[in-house]
């Protein structure tokens, strides 16, 4: 178990490398720099602008120096930003996408957990079906064509809802229902295929045979087992809603990271993209390696290798 | 992404009498299934209707480009069936042409990742060994890079081109395909006519080309499908954050952004783009769906 854990962990820290890597050279041999889009500056200022963040060095030593602050955990100065600091408008924006994370995927697992054991154990019923046309329509229409009808709904006609904005809890509601809405789709479908597979097993037939409830077979037998195909899902899932923010943030006009990510990008904040770029990448390897544990803890036949 | 949802229709293939006595083929078998299916027949006219009401309705259509600054937007009537946008375009011939771009996107960037994924799973499963391992490691991590960002920054970067945004997706969907393939493969690799052809001297590429990948057909046919709209999401992903396609072009992520932004007051610009992206991206799921159980495809272990 030990000796697993650390090779994974070790294992991660080439993949960081290489992102971090690959996203510095690719942004320094983009056309175009940072001070370029800008209103046009005299030779001269941009040359103090270049130096004053150590752009007149050489490449190489650029790249070093980045990775050395890096490893202090210093993201480095924003270059749009004049007076903050990468790390600043990290801390500033990334609670907030959190939060919509968290909550996005809590509505996913609360609600496409429950649909897919249902429809699982009353299979072929109209239950069965109502669940699956739900999760099918999750899956169809995508989230950038709910928010909007769903804004327009409630926000609009309605006014059960904000339009946008991040300041009151009930804020919070639309954004994670559209944002989690697709995953809890997958997962209803991942957990009933799962469950139907497990409902199927002999020791679920011995389970009956020595007369637990229903309830029981279903909840402390055959849950586990039928949750493996939804913890592998897990790490995809929480690329996507970390990504799938991106567009939430811009409907709903939340101010979070991922919102800021996209600005800095147009913006060719070179330093916020590499920042937001490489924290991204390690929350996703690292969420990753715990969705590897748990699965290895929900099922002993994959010893850790 | 695959799901494993496996209605337990495995579906039971009836077979006539006349069947019987010539013998069915893995293909008219599965044929005779996906008919049953009506969801998936659904789904497949539908999408070879909208292919060419797209290709071909522009030439009967009216301009997509056409200005009307008079008209403004208008809700449906008898001269605009969907009615226009704001600069007065007539929004079903927009539809028409942004479906073009889209449909395009989707089948020439799921080319590319059929292509990569393809040939990369046939190699790894074909060496197997060592190779294989470490092939298969590189697709595990690749797995875990959050790739939309780097689609971002590379359309961000060196220009929103349309080349390069079916390059950019294609090089991103193909992980999932090499893995289904190298599983077919390493399963296929055991079978005796490969022994056969082996012993009869074929040479590697030919076994690959010849033997392995048209066997191993089956499960790449229903991932395809099932990566279609998986490809035009991330296409409409991009435009709607204003990185994928550039106007004057259009497509169907453009419109619903357009539309997304002017919903208050006219709603029907959000409708309907949005409601025949839904209505592709259900009969391509059906249609995937379908062929799965047609083909009886065990569902592969993401």
């Amino acid at each position: 178990m030990i000796r697993f854990l650390l090779r994974r962990l070790l294992e991660t820290i080439p993949v960081l490398l290489v992102i971090v890597t690959a996203t510095f050279f690719m942004l320094r041999f983009v056309p175009g720099g940072p001070f370029t889009s800008e209103k046009a500056v005299t030779p001269e200022v941009r040359r103090n602008l270049e130096a004053h963040y150590g752009l007149d060095k050489p490449l190489f030593q650029q790249y070093t120096d980045y990775l050395g602050s890096l490893l202090r955990g210093d993201f480095g100065p924003s270059f749009k930003y004049s007076n903050r600091t990468v790390n600043e408008i990290i801390a500033d924006k990334l609670p907030t996408s959190l939060e919509l994370g968290a909550w996005s995927l809590l509505v996913a697992l609360g609600l496409g957990l429950p649909l897919g054991v249902l429809a699982a154990v009353k299979r072929n019923t109209w239950l069965d079906y109502l669940a699956s046309s739900t999760a099918m329509i999750g899956i169809c229409v995508p989230t950038f064509v709910l928010g909007p009808l769903l804004v327009l709904v409630f926000g609009i006609h309605l006014r059960w809802f904000n339009a946008s904005g991040w300041y009151e809890p009930i804020d919070r509601v639309l954004p994670s229902l559209v944002l989690g809405f697709y995953y809890a789709a997958y997962v209803a479908r991942l957990t009933r295929g799962g469950m139907l597979d497990v409902l199927h097993q002999d020791f679920i037939r011995t389970a009956r045979a020595k007369g637990a409830s229903e309830a029981r077979v279903v909840f402390k037998h055959a849950l586990r087992g039928g949750l493996l195909p939804v913890v592998s899902f897990l790490g995809p899932a929480i690329a996507g809603i970390l990504t799938g923010s991106f567009v939430i943030e811009t409907i709903f006009q939340i101010p979070g990271l991922g919102r800021e990510f996209v600005n800095s990008a147009f913006n060719r904040d070179y330093t916020l993209v590499l920042g937001t770029v490489i924290l991204y990448a390690s929350l996703i390897v690292v969420l990753n390696l715990i969705v590897d544990i748990v699965q290895v803890w929900l099922n002993p036949k994959l010893k850790f290798e | 992404m695959r799901t494993s949802l496996s209605p337990e229709s495995l579906p039971s293939a009836e077979i006539t009498p006349e069947q019987l006595e010539q013998g069915t083929s893995l293909w008219s078998d599965a044929w005779h299934r996906l008919r049953k299916n009506r969801l998936a027949i659904a789904g497949g006219v539908i999408l070879v209707a909208l292919a060419l009401l797209c290709a071909f309705g522009p030439l009967f259509s009216q301009s997509y480009s056409d200005q009307n600054l008079d008209l403004g937007a208008t809700p449906p009537s008898a001269a605009h069936w969907l009615g226009t946008d704001t600069l007065g375009r007539d929004l079903f011939a927009r539809l028409l042409y942004g479906g073009r771009i889209s449909l395009m996107v989707g089948l020439v960037a799921t080319f590319v990742a059929l292509v990569i994924g393809v040939t990369y799973g046939a190699v790894a499963g074909f060496f197997g060994g060592k190779t294989d391992a470490v092939m298969m490691r590189l697709v595990d991590i690749l797995y875990a890079l959050p790739f939309t960002v780097f689609v971002i920054l590379l359309m961000v970067f060196f220009g929103r081109n349309i080349y390069l945004l079916f390059l950019a997706i294609g090089a991103v969907e193909w992980l999932t395909m090499a893995r289904i393939v190298r599983g077919q493969i390493l399963s296929i690799k055991k079978m005796e006519y490969i022994e056969a052809a082996r012993s009869l001297g074929l040479g590697k590429r030919r076994i690959i080309f010849r033997h392995m990948i048209p066997n191993a057909l089956g499960p790449v046919i229903v991932y395809t499908t099932l990566t279609i709209p998986a490809v035009m999401l991330l296409e409409a992903f991009l435009s709607f954050l204003g990185l994928g396609v550039q106007p004057p072009m259009s497509s169907w992520g453009v419109l619903i952004k357009d539309g997304a932004e002017k919903m208050e007051e006219f709603p029907w610009l959000l409708i309907f783009p949005g409601g025949l992206f839904s209505l592709t991206l259900f009969s391509l799921n059906f249609l995937g769906d379908g062929l799965r159980d047609a083909l009886d495809v065990r569902s592969a272990k993401d």
